[in-house]
């Protein structure tokens, strides 16, 4: 629906982000079309129990339970006075132009509009340990999701591995709710967390309520730690073997295993929308180039962690700004963003400085053994990987074709980072120069006969 | 299977932790009858009664789902009618007939 500017906007996303950037065009006049593929709106980390739950929201979001709150309760209010065009359960399958396809709970639908924002989230980034694609191996982020949105532990006997913020805080998180963890165990050294500690000193709250947990895992936390291989038989996983900070081997029994180093930006609309990305060194990862409103492009804007990884707080500041920028190349009257700016500016300084403290364990990717398996889609090894570098060169779309990391059904997005890795290592080059993987629409999995049928 | 046994003695991987008071739904995991909860995601329900949804059609291991939210595909299973649906994003519903191999008469 059209309104003040005569323009149709929309957004993909109703997290923090996409939340926020509604609520800005709401305000102005405007009436958004909003795409989300949750069944409740409220993104992963304040994702919402389906119907029937019912633990308050200070037991599932803890001291964010007010933020929560206060995205779920604006977020209904415009659905149920109309002010949006919200279409939930809906995945965005692909970008041209002005028009973008959706698989909905009805089929296959088209949308057009002028103006574009996407606020497309961010997932879980993982690196390949030997064993990580047997069941019971699961995201971090999974047994976040678990608990929160289902009541459930993925295991009876636990152990988390990685490294960030999210470790501490599911662990944390699930040992609150009466889960059974054996070990925690984070691959950033005692020595790398304090070189981040004091640019995260922007924000000394969080850095306390970090220390505070962090400090009540007690003995089950170690830091500095290598991950040599999940154990498993067919069931899943029976072991962690893994090596202390002074080198001494573990092997630590369960039966859920946790994976996780910090986040990815979710850049595949971005990629297809036509953004440009540089590589990001303290995120190790490629970012979509925007200004720092989020303007990508004529129309196309950017808000939230799909963004730049600064959080959720930092994703409702990020959403508000893109729907500025919107409003602003309008025409339209908009709110002065200089104190928005100044936030994230705030924000973004924390977070590289969390990105430091948490880094991405290169070492421990490129030292991988040949039998481990890289793409967890298509069973594809680091050895067919690094054959596939000797003889079609070190560029990551060209290893995609060779070896196929990438070309599995999540499309790249738990293989793309480590796979780089391997080609660079392998290549004997830098890590940005191995390139990105080019985005291919669908998006998401498609049932081909709808697709047909509604030609 | 009846709701009087325990996820562990019928190879469940998903301990409950909170909110088990939620009505039960039947449902058919390869023919056979199995209980949930209402509000239940199918990677839920599935996995308090058996270890994984899937066969990996590239390796011997089975699988169990990976991100929970829809990024890494991982968790997509059969149903008896021929159609597949994403575990972590679906509801369980009463009545449903869910296979973790595809049916016979798929080619």
């Amino acid at each position: 629906m059209t309104a003040p500017g005569g323009e149709k906007v929309m957004i993909v996303g109703a997290g923090p982000a996409g939340i926020r950037a509604a609520e800005r065009l709401v305000q102005a006049g405007i009436r958004p079309i909003v795409i989300d593929e949750g069944i409740k709106a409220g993104g992963q980390i304040y994702r919402r129990p389906p119907h029937g739950f019912a633990r308050p929201p200070e037991q599932l979001y803890g001291s964010e339970a007010r933020k929560a709150v206060a995205l779920h309760t604006v977020f209904d209010y415009m659905v149920a006075a109309g002010q949006i065009d919200y279409h939930p359960q809906s995945s965005v399958l692909t970008i041209a132009g002005d028009f973008l396809q959706a698989l909905t709970p009805a089929g296959r639908r088209d949308f057009t509009y002028d103006r574009l924002i996407l606020a497309t989230g961010a997932m879980d980034r993982l690196a390949p340990i030997p064993g990580w694609q047997a069941p019971g191996v699961y995201s971090l982020g999974a047994a976040q999701i678990a608990l929160k949105a289902q009541g459930v532990a993925l295991g009876s006997r636990i152990v988390l591995a990685g490294s960030g913020p999210l470790l501490t805080l599911v662990a944390t998180q699930l040992l609150k709710a009466g889960a059974k963890i054996a070990a925690i165990l984070d691959t950033s050294s005692i020595r790398n967390q304090a070189a981040g500690l004091p640019g995260m000193l922007a924000r000394p709250g969080l850095v306390l309520r970090g220390l505070l947990m962090r400090a009540k895992l007690g003995r089950l936390y170690h830091a500095g730690v290598t991950l040599d291989r999940i154990e498993t038989d067919e069931r899943g996983p029976v072991g962690l073997c893994w090596r202390d900070a002074s080198g001494r081997a573990h092997v630590t029994a369960c039966d859920m295993v946790g994976l996780g180093w910090h986040l990815r930006a979710e850049t595949q609309l971005a990629g297809l929308a036509g953004c440009t990305f540089d590589y990001d060194e303290s995120w190790s990862q490629w970012l979509p180039r925007t200004d720092r409103m989020g303007r990508a492009a004529e129309g196309l804007y950017l808000a939230g962690d799909g963004l730049r990884i600064l959080g959720a707080d930092g994703a409702e500041v990020a959403g508000r700004l893109a729907a500025t920028a919107c409003l602003v190349d309008m025409g339209l009257p908009s709110p002065d963003a200089r104190s928005d700016l100044r936030r994230l500016g705030r924000y973004e300084g924390f977070a590289r400085a969390v990105a430091r403290a948490f880094p991405w364990p290169g070492e421990m990717v490129r030292a991988v053994p040949d039998e481990t398996v890289v793409c967890r889609c298509e069973g594809v090894t680091a050895g067919e990987l690094r054959e596939s570098v000797v003889y079609g060169g070190g560029e990551a779309n060209r290893v995609k074709s060779l070896a196929r990391v990438g070309m599995g059904r999540c499309q790249g997005r738990y293989c793309q980072l480590a796979g780089a890795d391997l080609i660079a290592e392998n290549a004997g080059i830098k890590v940005c120069d191995a390139g990105r993987l080019r985005e291919q629409a669908p998006a998401r999995p498609l049932p081909i006969g709808l697709w047909v049928r509604d030609a | 299977m009846t709701s009087e046994l325990q996820p562990a003695d019928l190879g469940g991987r998903i301990v409950r932790l909170a909110e088990k008071g939620r009505p039960q739904v039947r449902f058919r995991l390869d023919g056979a009858d199995c209980q949930a909860l209402a509000g239940d995601t199918v990677l839920t329900a599935v996995l308090v009664c058996a270890p994984a949804v899937r066969q990996s059609e590239f390796g011997r291991e089975k699988r169990a789902g990976f991100c929970l939210m829809g990024a890494c595909q991982d968790c997509w299973l059969w149903q008896e009618d021929g159609g597949r649906l994403r575990a972590c994003s679906t509801l369980v519903a009463e009545g449903m007939q869910l296979r973790t191999v595809p049916p016979e008469t798929w080619p």
